[in-house]
């Protein structure tokens, strides 16, 4: 009686490691955040910033032929009020960079943002005073893609590298 | 002059449901194509031979670095994404070599001018296509990465090694 009261067997522990196997074919377990991540890298809502010649290749990644639904990032916002992610695509001027800004403002917590393309990202071929160099001038960039306009596996990768980044991996 | 409707509905026309089913006729056959879809991170495009993706430095079969900082594709880099640092070259018969060669692929339009220009053959844009980066400075590229992105290119003429 006393040895026992002095040390349990491991069968009396409820946490014991033999129960967590057990379970682990039954029960799948997480926690809330890798949950809330997994969801909402998997169904991400581009607003479309379409400033130039990079939003064709943007609405060719939308497209049957590279089909970006396959990654759960199909709709579309117009509306930045139902948007988490601004994909800038294109020549930001001055001119349009309030309106950029504001349209970022108005999206709710939590959001991303793609610069796509040569100028999104760097001000490109355009070393002018009427041009924004570089879209992270203004808005807070996650993922930077080259090109002039990327093709749109390259954008599909960039959205790969945002959904790794809201998982928090890598 | 103005464009006028041809003509007024006709009966089929006006009780719409023929106009339905000839649309849902023609959706019902989209099934029954081929698929486009091209899967992409698993399924990859076949590039063609002159496609323009991001440069690159090459070597000879010698292990040479072939450019020698002559600063003509710095000059004619239309978004001036190239950076060249010259230095003298000791022992070679060539005089002169990049010290530093900073290409901000962030800029680059990969629009292949500084291929062209190239008397030495020492610059090539790659097949390079899909590129991402979390920062400015992480896409900007070195000389040893430019160079290891190029690997090597075979040179016929070594044409510095008679001098």
């Amino acid at each position: 009686m006393s040895e026992t009261a002095v040390a349990p067997s491991a069968s009396a522990d409820p946490y014991s490691a033999h129960d967590e196997d057990a379970l682990k074919d039954t029960l799948f377990t997480t926690r809330i955040e890798d949950l809330v991540a997994w969801s909402r890298k998997n169904s991400l809502w581009p607003m479309p910033m379409g400033l130039a010649c990079c939003a064709i290749e943007l609405m060719a990644m939308v497209g049957p032929r590279f089909d970006i639904a396959r990654f759960g990032a199909e709709a579309l916002r117009f509306s930045p009020r139902q948007a988490d992610l601004m994909i800038v695509a294109g020549t930001v001027s001055k001119k349009m960079a309030p309106a950029l800004k504001k349209i970022y403002d108005q999206m709710p917590e939590p959001k991303w943002v793609i610069a796509m393309g040569a100028c999104a990202s760097s001000g490109g071929m355009f070393h002018s005073y009427c041009t924004v160099q570089g879209v992270d001038e203004i808005v807070p960039v996650d993922i930077y893609i080259p090109g002039c306009p990327p093709r749109p596996e390259a954008l599909i990768s960039g959205i790969l590298e945002i959904q790794k980044k809201i998982a928090g991996k890598r | 002059m103005l464009v006028r409707r041809p003509r007024s509905l006709t009966l089929g026309e006006r009780i719409y449901l023929p106009g339905i089913l000839k649309g849902l006729w023609l959706t019902l056959k989209h099934i029954f194509r081929s698929k486009v879809t091209m899967q992409y991170p698993e399924e990859k495009w076949k590039l063609p031979e002159n496609y323009r993706g991001l440069p690159a430095l090459v070597r000879d079969q010698d292990g040479r670095t072939k450019c020698v900082a002559c600063f003509l594709c710095q000059w004619v880099c239309p978004p001036r994404a190239i950076t060249i640092q010259a230095r003298q070259l000791e022992a070679s018969n060539v005089e002169k070599g990049p010290q530093e060669f900073e290409i901000n692929m962030l800029r680059c339009i990969m629009c292949g001018y500084c291929e062209e220009v190239c008397p030495e053959e020492a610059i090539f844009l790659t097949k390079e296509y899909e590129l991402t980066g979390r920062s400015r400075q992480e896409l900007i590229f070195g000389k040893e990465k430019l160079l290891q992105i190029g690997g090597v290119r075979f040179d016929p003429i070594k044409k510095w090694a008679h001098k």
